[in-house]
């Protein structure tokens, strides 16, 4: 028998979910399944939209890759728009041709609303949903200088953030009274405005915009009906979602009265043969616009290709819970209370900037909904109360308080019954998940590969955890914290072992506490706690084949096997004597040169063999190593301070050199970053390091545990107006505490988040002095200090240290599979193309 | 395409670097030779050449046990190779070319192809 076509037109997460649940199913083997794709990539997480601005690629958001369509036999049809759809022949037409179907799928999803304003044809006035569209908001934001968003909604608040990260002064314009009207109350939409606001990003509300003419300070000028109006480079429409119904409504399939493709339960149109889901299709007069209602639907759809008679789309719970700009928002089920004989109760903290507000039901017995901004740390209890319609607690407020006033019983994963939902994107219950656990998972990680729980949009994922952690513990499974299957250790648990045994070697630590002969894990994280501990040679015999190889070389190897160098050039002073060195010496090996973010030079391409001959010509000239390669001190980046610019209240230059000189050297779980600015206007970027410390006029400010890179984390002031001396003390034991007690590759910014207690505790710690262990941090810091030696120095002077550097042992040959062309006036590898 | 071999001194003990690996050249190209004292056999010689990135680098990996089975891990992206079969962990379908391995005296000898043009003249 020949298989019959099913054509499923739209490639966006809907589509590519409901593909995920068809192509396995016991159905799916009578079909050909063909998919057509308007836009060139492959379905992509739109949810996660932002962060293509913040350095994720497609690559990065893909839902699936090209590889999986392949194996799974499907035909897919990339950048091919089906124009027609000729229902009584039972064809989909594109300008490519003409295709049969016997089920056809409509997941085209939907387009931004556009509002009808003069002017909003310029080029300059751009939509947000698709990579594209991001390109070329990106396009438009060079040169640029001020972004409107128009829209207040959810989305509109996510393509402000995009703007602000594109560096451009945002602002969002709103036609209703407050922000998100759909989710929030008055209330929660001013405390929402104050946060964004607080943040840099300008908040108009009530605002109808006329018309978009020239402007005369900036590209556009929007006017307002208020006969207000607003200078920028760029508008960006997000006023709402329209149902992509085109198609559909030009071959007759029933349309509702404000557009979208309209289904029954089982998400089939008004034609048999032909079905709609995700956000191009309107159940029950409604438009869900949310992706876990369109993963249901792709789910009944499957199952109902599948002749599951009992599989329906019954409407779904639209609560969120979001980030936006970084300030906490949820909304759950009926936020406004709107339900007969709703009560409310809030509680508004202004001070502290936190929000929340229960509905509950006329008996106070059921919780309805919920508006929370600020903070969501009740949202998943709330949730599970709100949608398994769980008894209330008698005196229902104190879910909602903070927990210094009477504690907030927080829901245990215990009390929820197995019909509560987990991972709504899924579809997974607790019960799904004891199921899984029964059946022999032991982890979270087999739970979710074989659940599929919390790898939607990854709401769930803490919740999860609790609830996998309990079960476990419920059966008696402890949860491992080991390192590798070597040692049943933390990282911390090994540095208290090393410290209190006076373990000084590898050998010793696995015969004593371990088994087996170690891997890649626990090699270079004791080699990491050795060297904090005990400060000797990362290439003393008994810890060369601990390192990783950056470190066993003391340089960062690169893709083609060659390594780079970076001398340490404190706080980014240097003599015009030392860059000629380094001039010369990159052309003497034929080094490409380039400035990194850090302040320094790093130079590319040298072999192993040229290392230590390289280095005895940086060393005669005065430099010191980077310790680039290290999970150690990188850099103090400096602005010029109060020595040459005008603004500058202290020698930011000399309190980053002093600190640089200080730390180097110092082995760590990550690697470690400083800054120090001369003023407020914070050039150095101190705010984004480890450690960050800005000038006042009285001394110094210190910040601590900031993050630049994948993810960003602003740090958290920790003392104002230190003195040197003050300063010092503080970052020492900071470090130290941290050096101590972080896990293995945990950056200071993860550390904090997971520090029990938080920033008070830590501040207890080092500036009270709480743990009474201030002076032997201060000593410890002091040892490692004392025992600083510049490891370059120290292994070009010794010549059995110099024998690892030899390419070959046996042969004076280079490295031959190396090829070099030329880019830009300097020598690069050549990339393979395979 | 010929199976005849032969065995070439390539280093001396003392060029060895405990729990960890050199690199050596032969007629058959790099090699990475590893020496692990607490193991028997305690010599192991694999490829050089680090098979996802092309670099010869292997030799620069930290060495180890997974599971009981000598390992390698590639200094470049991680994967681990079992030194005894030159599988690796992570995708079965990558092997590296493994060679036999002796301790003759204070030397090290590996047993290599002989190429084409050698055994033209043989």
């Amino acid at each position: 028998m020949s298989k019959k076509n099913l054509i499923v037109v739209g490639n966006g997460m809907v589509g590519h979910h409901f593909l995920e649940q068809f192509v396995d199913s016991d159905a799916a083997a009578g079909f050909n399944v063909v998919v057509f794709g308007e836009e060139p990539q492959l379905a992509y997480d739109r949810v996660h939209l932002s962060e293509y601005f913040t350095g994720s690629t497609h690559a990065d958001l893909a839902m699936g890759t090209a590889q999986w369509y392949a194996d799974k036999g499907i035909d897919l049809h990339l950048d091919e728009q089906v124009t027609e759809i000729d229902r009584d022949n039972k064809q989909v037409i594109t300008p490519k041709g003409s295709y049969s179907y016997d089920e056809l799928v409509l997941s085209t999803g939907s387009f931004p609303f556009v509002p009808p304003i003069q002017g909003n044809d310029n080029p300059h006035c751009l939509v947000y949903r698709t990579l594209e569209d991001l390109d070329q908001i990106r396009a438009s934001a060079e040169g640029g200088k001020v972004g409107v968003v128009v829209g207040g909604g959810l989305l509109g608040l996510e393509a402000a953030n995009a703007l602000k990260s594109l560096g451009l002064e945002a602002h969002v314009v709103e036609f209703a009274p407050r922000l998100m009207p759909v989710q929030l109350d008055a209330d929660g939409g001013a405390l929402l405005r104050k946060k964004i606001e607080d943040l840099g990003v300008q908040v108009h509300t009530e605002k109808a915009t006329s018309a978009i003419v020239e402007g005369e300070d900036h590209r556009l000028r929007m006017n307002f009906s208020d006969d207000s109006h607003l200078e920028t480079d760029l508008i960006v429409f997000s006023a709402g979602i329209r149902p992509q119904d085109a198609l559909a409504r030009s071959s007759g399939l029933e349309i509702g009265e404000r557009g979208g493709i309209v289904i029954n339960n089982q998400c089939t149109t008004s034609d048999a043969n032909i079905h709609a889901i995700g956000e191009c299709a309107l159940w029950d007069q409604r438009i869900f616009g949310l992706v876990a209602p369109g993963y249901t639907m792709a789910r009944t759809l499957a199952g109902a290709l599948n002749g599951d008679s009992e599989a329906a789309f019954t409407g779904a719970d639209m609560s969120t819970k979001l980030k936006l700009l970084g300030v906490d928002v949820g909304s759950i089920g009926d936020a406004h209370g709107q339900t007969p004989g709703a009560r409310n109760i809030q509680f508004n903290d202004g001070a502290n900037g936190v929000y929340r507000r229960m509905v509950i039901s006329e008996d106070g017995k059921k919780l309805l909904g919920a508006i929370l901004v600020g903070d969501n740390g009740p949202y998943d209890t709330l949730l599970q109360y709100a949608l398994n319609s769980i008894d209330l607690p008698a005196s229902p407020e104190v879910l909602i308080l903070p927990e210094s006033e009477g504690g907030a019983p927080t829901l245990g994963p215990d009390a929820l019954p197995d019909t509560a939902s987990i991972c709504s994107c899924h579809n997974v219950t607790k019960g799904d998940i004891c199921g899984a656990i029964d059946a022999g998972c032991c982890d979270l990680g087999s739970v979710k590969g074989e659940t599929k729980a919390s790898t939607g949009c990854g709401g769930c994922a803490a919740l999860l955890k609790n609830v996998v952690d309990c079960e476990l513990e419920k059966r008696g499974v402890e949860v491992s914290k080991d390192i590798c299957e070597h040692f049943p250790y933390s990282r911390q648990e090994l540095f208290h072992l090393v410290k209190i045994n006076g373990i000084r070697t590898f050998h010793q630590l696995i015969h004593d506490h371990g088994k087996g002969h170690g891997c890649d894990i626990c090699k270079p994280a004791v080699a990491s706690i050795l060297a904090t501990v005990w400060n000797e040679h990362i290439l003393a015999t008994d810890h060369v084949a601990l390192q990783d190889t950056n470190d066993t070389f003391m340089a960062n190897m690169q893709k083609n096997g060659t390594y780079s160098i970076v001398p340490r050039v404190p706080g980014g002073e240097i003599t015009p004597d030392k860059l000629i060195v380094l001039g010369e010496v990159a052309k003497e090996y034929n080094l490409y040169t380039k400035i990194t973010g850090g302040q320094r030079i790093d130079l590319f391409g040298a072999t192993l063999s040229e290392l230590p001959e390289i280095w005895e010509k940086l060393i005669a000239a005065g430099f010191e190593t980077g310790h680039a390669y290290g999970k150690s001190l990188r850099t103090v980046k400096s602005c010029v301070g109060s020595t040459w610019c005008r603004y500058g209240v202290q020698d930011s230059v000399g309190m980053a050199i002093l600190l640089e000189d200080r730390y180097k050297g110092l082995r760590s779980p990550h690697k470690l970053k400083m800054a120090v600015s001369g003023c407020t206007r914070e050039c150095a970027e101190a705010q984004s390091k480890d450690i960050g410390v800005i000038a006042t006029d009285k001394g110094w400010n210190l910040y601590v545990c900031g993050n630049g890179g994948m993810r960003p984390r602003h740090a958290d002031l920790f003392a104002t107006d230190l003195s040197d001396e003050e300063l010092i003390r503080a970052i020492d034991r900071v470090l130290m505490f941290y050096v101590r007690t972080a896990d293995r590759l945990q950056r200071t910014s993860v550390w904090m988040e997971n520090l029990e207690g938080g920033l008070d505790y830590l501040k207890q710690v080092v500036l009270e002095d709480s743990l009474g262990i201030g002076e032997e941090l201060d000593a410890h810091m002091q040892t490692v200090i004392g025992t600083y030696q510049c490891e370059w120095k120290t292994a070009v002077e010794d010549p059995e240290k110099r024998k690892r550097f030899r390419e070959f042992v046996n042969d004076e040959r280079k490295d031959p599979v190396q090829q070099w062309t030329q880019e830009r006036g300097q020598r690069r590898p050549v990339v393979e193309t395979a | 395409m010929s199976n005849k071999t032969q065995w070439q001194s390539v280093c001396h003990i003392d060029d060895l670097v405990p729990d960890s690996g050199i690199a050596v050249w032969t007629e058959d190209g790099p090699v990475a030779v590893f020496y692990l004292p607490n193991r028997i056999p305690c010599l192991f010689a694999i490829s050089h050449t680090d098979p996802f990135s092309g670099a010869n680098v292997l030799a620069r990996g930290i060495t180890g046990d997974l599971k009981g089975q000598p390992v390698v891990a590639s200094p470049l992206y991680k994967q681990h190779f079992n030194l005894e079969t030159g599988a690796c962990l992570e995708d079965t379908s990558i092997k590296v070319t493994i060679y036999p391995v002796l301790l003759d005296g204070d030397e090290v000898v590996l047993e290599v192809p002989i190429k084409a043009h050698d055994q033209a003249v043989a």
